[in-house]
């Protein structure tokens, strides 16, 4: 469905420009404590309202697109740079070596991210970065399987065939052949991995082993929230809503992106 | 025979208009009919994919449906069947024994699957549940019609000892069989409550040709043993010639040809039959 | 005849749960070892990390004699796993309290919360799944899976935050958190379960939706449907008879993945519902820099996810009998 790329887009295009924007302009300093604005509903002054410091919610989000891009970002980057190779590796290499990738992927799986980042976080202390580190390669059995499935496909042509016959070398053929064509499942998994990424960060900032304050983050923006449950509910729908856009956003652009690459293939997830 | 659903009188059968062919050859259908399909059209959304089919066939006939592939023969099979794939809207008249089909209760037509009609399909290897046993799969319909389970499964192994299958092929699972076993299993299911018609879309197709004969065989014995009348779907000119007393020849849609076996391979009248003739020998 | 021969084979589906019960063997004891590695290359040393920076060098060579920690990193191992296999967790670095009793308790109470987690997200999933599935031309087919694309993305704290509000803040009907024994109060017990289970199982049960309905809709393009159907079988009694069980196979894999997702989002939901679950024990010990403690807890979870994939493919076994023979 075209339905699935457009509002996909959207969602994603909106947090990508408010996060661009918001590195030259917000409407309040995100982070000035204003003790005398705690706590107020949207006024004009603050669209969405402010909260227990009187810090202006609407600044927070707007920097909070930073935080979550950034992660994911960086997550996603560090497990396709990492699964890709080792996929198209497990599948062109020899058998032992396949064999050993997926075992050594099964074992991975067997490490959700949020238990990596705490492991971590109890050794290093929290940071954003232990954040993308562990869910990054929390992530990376999902990118070396989508590239192994897809290698072997490849593999399997007959202009793979052909070019073999020819006497090309393996590594000309990952290069000519497996790579340009493995590159839309590749995307695809970027931007379903990346949704789930930042469900990941934000759950782990909720639970304190994300980004550190002062630096707004929506998953702590949640978390300071939960107190104030009783008091005003917006201050926790806020970023829960823009945590559920953008997850929503990446999963509906990669459902659409996955039709386009792969019009055999429904979307499936 | 008891039918659970009987025939309301034989209007249905009673049709000299709405010929598609222009040559004459349409056979006028008398009133004992089996099967009366007038005018039948098939469509997915704007694009026809049958269009004004007539044909009719008598109790115990066995008629031949011949075309290329994409000619609508299958098609064809499954409106009789009340099984057109989702979207494609029939339009016509189907009547079995006078009773309309088309358009009909899916109650109804539930009660005359499996019952009235038995249908085999072209792919074996996926045409059974793999997770269910042959046995099982076999006395299924007859418990569906009402026989008891324990003389379903008494019945199966029978059934099965038939078509020549050993004892223990009640115990396996699909992925344990042949293809040609496969078939067979099928055609058991198809014919396991002595079906008035058999509709058999190209049966043996996806089977080797040694295998194909004996598949052949139990089909035209089959259906001699129960009265039942045939209706065999193939695009291969031999295997009508070797089962079937009738054949209807189809073409993008369109019925071109109609006559008895002897008559149409000897003398075609149709220029698509002649081709047809000529890529067979 | 070469069904003759495969009949006669009949080397039953042990071997490959055999194979499978090795691979859970050996991935357990990798995972252990990667555990304790990671931990132990770590740049304090535990007894420091759980003393504190003030302590003096003296207390923690104490310490480090006390718990064996100055020891060669292989004993360690060695009297950790073997500590572990005979049920003994060692004694925890910081409140000197032994480890087991209390991780058998806390994992008690997870797996309640997953259990009833996994009974909400089943429950959804299945039917909803179904009906998208047979419906999926339909608006009532296109809007349940809108609704699970957007369910989907809802994150389990956000689900549980709303749900308190409505729920308890709001129309007071149910506790916001805390935990009561089942064998202490039966009822106050369930209570007590049901927004953390819901809260966990709504966001899963959206995932499995979307997974029952492209399974559904993949074992009603099948060929043996349409012979059920042509046997006399009704759409509905066709697809529960002959489609449910061949569209569970890949659905029970999702399962056995979910499982092992709800076991770590529990994590996050006994945080919001005050619960005390091995995740909060799990998240004091890392406040609290009880390493020893960190260590045997997420290795008890990793282990906890390697069984269920071991189950899995077990009942995969059993779903499909063409895989018996593999």
């Amino acid at each position: 469905m075209r339905g699935n790329l457009v509002v996909g887009g959207s969602l994603v295009g909106l947090v990508v420009v408010t996060a661009l924007v918001s590195f030259v302009w917000t409407p309040l300093d995100p982070q000035a404590v204003d003790a005398s604005v705690r706590l107020l509903g949207p006024t004009s002054d603050h669209l969405l309202g402010t909260d227990k410091f009187g810090r202006d919610v609407f600044s927070q989000l707007m920097v909070g697109a930073q935080t979550t891009l950034y992660v994911g970002i960086v997550a996603v980057g560090v497990a396709a740079v990492v699964g890709v190779p080792l996929g198209v590796l497990a599948a062109m290499g020899p058998r032992w070596l396949g064999e050993f990738v997926m075992r050594t992927s099964d074992l991975v799986l067997a490490f959700p991210a949020l238990l990596l980042a705490i492991m971590l976080a109890a050794v290093y202390g929290a940071s954003t970065l232990t954040a993308m580190i562990a869910i990054g390669v929390a992530t990376v059995p999902a990118f070396a399987r989508v590239a192994r499935a897809g290698t072997m496909q490849v593999l399997s042509r007959e202009y793979t065939l052909a070019a073999r016959a020819g006497g090309r070398s393996r590594s000309w053929i990952a290069w000519r052949h497996v790579l340009p064509n493995i590159s839309g499942m590749v995307v695809v998994q970027s931007s379903v991995s990346f949704a789930m990424a930042v469900l990941a960060e934000a759950a782990l900032s909720f639970l304190g082993f994300g980004t550190a304050p002062p630096t707004p983050s929506w998953g702590r923006m949640l978390q300071e929230s939960q107190e104030l449950l009783a008091v005003d509910v917006r201050l926790a729908l806020v970023p829960g809503l823009a945590i559920a856009a953008v997850v929503l956003g990446f999963n509906l652009l990669g459902d659409g992106l996955r039709d386009r690459f792969d019009p055999r293939l429904e979307a499936r997830r | 025979m008891s039918e659970p659903v009987h025939p309301q009188g034989h209007l249905g059968g009673v049709d000299s208009s709405g010929s598609s062919l222009d040559q004459g050859l349409h056979r006028e259908p008398e009133r004992d009919e089996l099967l009366n399909v007038d005018g039948l059209s098939i469509a997915n959304g704007d694009v026809t994919l049958v269009d004004d089919v007539s044909f009719h066939i008598a109790p115990g006939e066995r008629v031949g449906l011949i075309g290329a592939s994409g000619s609508g023969k299958s098609l064809t099979a499954s409106a009789i069947m009340g099984l057109l794939p989702d979207g494609m809207s029939p339009s016509g008249s189907v009547t079995l024994r006078g009773r309309e089909l088309l358009g009909a209760p899916e109650r109804d037509l539930s009660r005359l699957r499996g019952k009235d009609l038995g249908m085999v399909f072209q792919e074996p290897m996926t045409a059974l549940n793999p997770a269910m046993r042959i046995g099982r799969q076999v006395a299924e319909t007859l418990t569906i019609h009402g026989t008891s389970r324990r003389r379903a499964a008494e019945r199966a192994r029978e059934l099965l000892d038939r078509v020549g299958l050993p004892e223990r092929t009640a115990r396996a699972y699909p992925h344990e069989l042949s293809g040609g076993q496969r078939q067979r299993v099928l055609l058991t299911i198809a014919l396991a409550n002595d079906p008035s018609l058999l509709i058999c879309d190209e049966p043996t197709t996806a089977l080797d040709v040694t295998v194909q004969a004996q598949v052949l065989d139990l089909i035209a014995e089959g259906v001699r043993d129960r009265g039942s009348a045939l209706l065999f779907i193939t695009h291969d000119l031999a295997v009508i010639a070797s089962v079937c007393e009738r054949v209807l020849v189809c073409r993008d849609g369109r019925l071109v040809e109609e006559g008895l076996v002897t008559d149409v391979l000897s003398a075609p009248a149709h220029d698509y039959t002649r081709r047809l003739l000529e890529a067979a020998l | 005849m070469t069904t003759a021969e495969r009949l006669a084979a009949g080397a039953g589906p042990a071997a490959a749960i055999a194979r499978r019960l090795v691979i859970f063997v050996a991935s357990g004891f990798v995972a252990s070892v990667v555990v304790f590695a990671f931990m132990a290359v770590l740049p304090g040393d535990p007894a420091q990390v759980a003393l504190g920076v003030n302590a003096t060098p003296e207390l923690v060579e104490q310490t480090r004699q006390q718990f064996g920690l100055d020891r060669p990193l292989v004993t360690q191992y060695l009297d950790w796993m073997g500590g572990l296999l005979t049920g003994d967790f060692g004694t925890s670095y910081v409140t000197k309290e032994p480890i087991g009793p209390q991780l058998v308790d806390r994992l008690g109470v997870t797996l309640w919360l997953v259990g009833a987690g996994m009974l909400v997200a089943v429950l959804i999933a299945v039917p909803l799944g179904i009906v998208a599935a047979v419906r999926h031309r339909k608006p009532s087919g296109v809007g349940v899976s809108a609704a699970a694309q957007v369910g989907v993305a809802v994150p389990a704290f956000l689900a549980a935050i709303i749900l308190v509000q409505v729920f308890s803040v709001q129309l007071g009907w149910l506790p916001s958190g805390g935990w009561t024994p089942p064998a202490y109060d039966l009822g106050a017990w369930l209570r007590g379960l049901i927004l953390p289970a819901v809260s966990l199982g709504l966001v899963q049960g959206a995932v499995l939706t979307r997974y029952v309905r492209s399974a559904v809709l993949d074992v009603q393009r099948e060929d043996f449907l349409r012979t059920a159907r042509a046997k006399g079988l009704r759409p509905y009694p066709a697809l529960v008879r002959h489609g449910l069980r061949n569209a569970a196979v890949p659905v029970v894999t999702v399962l056995g993945v979910q499982l092992a997702t709800l076991l770590v989002g529990a994590v996050v939901i006994e945080r919001v519902f005050v619960l005390p679950g091995l995740g909060s024990m799990l998240l004091d010990s890392v406040a609290a820099r009880d390493l020893l403690a960190v260590q045997s807890i997420v290795l008890v979870l990793v282990v906890g996810v390697l069984l269920v994939n071991f189950l899995v493919d077990v009942l995969y076994t059993v779903l499909d009998p063409r895989l018996r023979r593999s």
